[in-house]
């Protein structure tokens, strides 16, 4: 498999993901087994909904080893939303459940005083040095955040009810909290960047 | 820094077209669905609602049609509701390309459709939709576009389905839609106040001046379609409107 593929972490949603990527010329395919996650030039981590239901995806279709791998080599890769989550080893919404841990901070969830979930726009600082990132208005859905950035990553914060990591980048891995494929042009914008610094070509 | 106020316009669908009655009732034509929609993000539109109010099998063909019409142009959050009575029929809708899901009557009937929709996909996905009547007291929720009332109260409804999963509410005012006469400010506080996920206000907008009162009553968003539709304003102005009001919205 080349180009760009998308881990099938569930139903929903997927259609905004394929039609962002459509509309930057790229034809998104599913993976189906490791060997795909493997050899995708570029690859798509989506989720929504639980953590612990994403995860439990992952690991029936047998893909969990080969994303740590893929990640841990800086392959071009993209988390979105639970698919940001599931770097982490483990969330508070789905206690025994284990993600990629690919990180080493838990999820945790918003504040009891907030409106949850978080749905709507809230603004991204983006950290100077960020290459795919930019400061800007990013559309959100998520009840549980990564409270701290972890080491050698760099970062993006949002405030709700205090700061929380709306998204972070290693080398040609690239992780964001809210949806790029739902945020208008500046999501779009930023997709594209990922996309060149890919070199795949559209 | 907070979460932007968010304003929404909806799109009342049937075969293929965008229709806006009043109370749900004599339907006109508003134009094209696919165009309606890119005009409104452009505008500055925070999401868009589509609700296929054809209720009828072949309606239901169209209107997945039109989800992946307005899908393929859209790139901010898409609502899809009207109809939807099954899992599956939410699976559907979000494979043509929603982001969340809209239920009305159909959880009214059986409240077990808000939990099952929730747990195969995510309380941020599934939309509780209520129209509210007046009541001497309090309100209550009317089913099948208005025409049944049911006897039960919207404020309780709204608790027992934010408790089975729902993630926002998308709160109708029968007696107010279409009408222009305003959002019900007081339907808003008590179900805003009852409930800690996010409440749209919908139902009744004719002014700037509306929304702000809905948003200060403590909805996340406001829903807006005649004004929009008949052209006598724009997101642009409305969201101008709001910062002036000292509310913070995405620019």
């Amino acid at each position: 498999m080349t180009a760009v593929a998308m881990v099938p972490t569930g139903t929903a949603n997927t259609a905004s993901v394929k039609a962002a990527f459509q509309r930057l010329g790229v034809a998104l395919s599913e993976v189906s087994a490791a060997d795909d996650v493997a050899s995708a030039d570029a690859l798509v981590l989506p989720g929504v909904g639980a953590f612990g239901a994403a995860i439990s995806q992952v690991d029936a279709l047998g893909l969990r080893r080969s994303l740590q791998d893929r990640i841990e080599a800086d392959r071009p890769t993209l988390a979105i939303c639970v698919g940001m989550q599931l770097l982490s080893p483990a969330s508070e919404e789905s206690p025994g459940a284990s993600g990629l841990g690919v990180i080493d901070t838990p999820i945790a969830r918003f504040g009891l005083d907030l409106t949850v979930p978080q749905l709507g726009w809230n603004q991204v600082e983006a950290a100077p040095e960020s290459r795919f990132v930019e400061s800007g208005w990013a559309y959100f859905a998520n009840s549980f955040r990564l409270g701290t950035l972890p080491e050698g990553w760099v970062g993006a914060s949002t405030e709700y009810g205090g700061e929380f990591v709306s998204a972070m980048e290693r080398g040609h891995v690239l992780a964001c909290q809210f949806h790029p494929e739902l945020s208008g042009q500046w999501g779009a914008r930023l997709l594209a960047r990922w996309l060149a610094d890919t070199g795949v070509t559209t | 820094m907070t979460l932007a106020a968010r304003v929404i316009p909806c799109l009342d669908i049937k075969d293929g077209r965008v229709v806006k009655g009043i109370r749900f009732q004599e339907l006109r034509d508003a134009g094209d669905p696919v165009a309606s929609a890119a005009l409104y993000e452009e505008q500055g539109a925070d999401e868009i609602v589509l609700l296929d109010v054809s209720a009828t099998p072949e309606g239901r063909g169209n209107a997945l049609q039109t989800v992946r019409a307005v899908r393929a142009e859209l790139s901010i959050p898409l609502t899809v509701g009207g109809g939807v009575r099954s899992a599956d029929d939410a699976a559907d809708l979000l494979e043509a390309g929603a982001d969340k899901v809209g239920v009305n009557t159909a959880a009214v009937r059986r409240p077990g459709l808000v939990e099952e929709i929730a747990t195969r996909f995510g309380a941020q996905c599934t939309v509780l939709a209520v129209d509210a009547a007046a009541t001497e007291q309090a309100w209550e929720v009317v089913i099948e576009s208005g025409s049944r009332r049911t006897g039960l109260d919207v404020v309780e409804w709204c608790e027992k389905a934010t408790m089975a999963g729902a993630g926002e509410i998308l709160l109708t005012s029968w007696d107010r839609d279409g009408t222009r006469d305003g959002y019900d400010l007081a339907l808003i506080a008590a179900v805003t106040d009852a409930v800690t996920v996010p409440v749209i206000a919908s139902g009744g907008a004719n002014a700037a001046l509306h929304l702000v009162e809905a948003l200060e009553s403590g909805a996340s968003a406001a829903l807006v379609a005649s004004i929009l539709h008949d052209g006598d304003t724009t997101v642009s102005a409305l969201k101008t409107a709001l910062v002036d009001a000292g509310i913070a919205v995405r620019p």
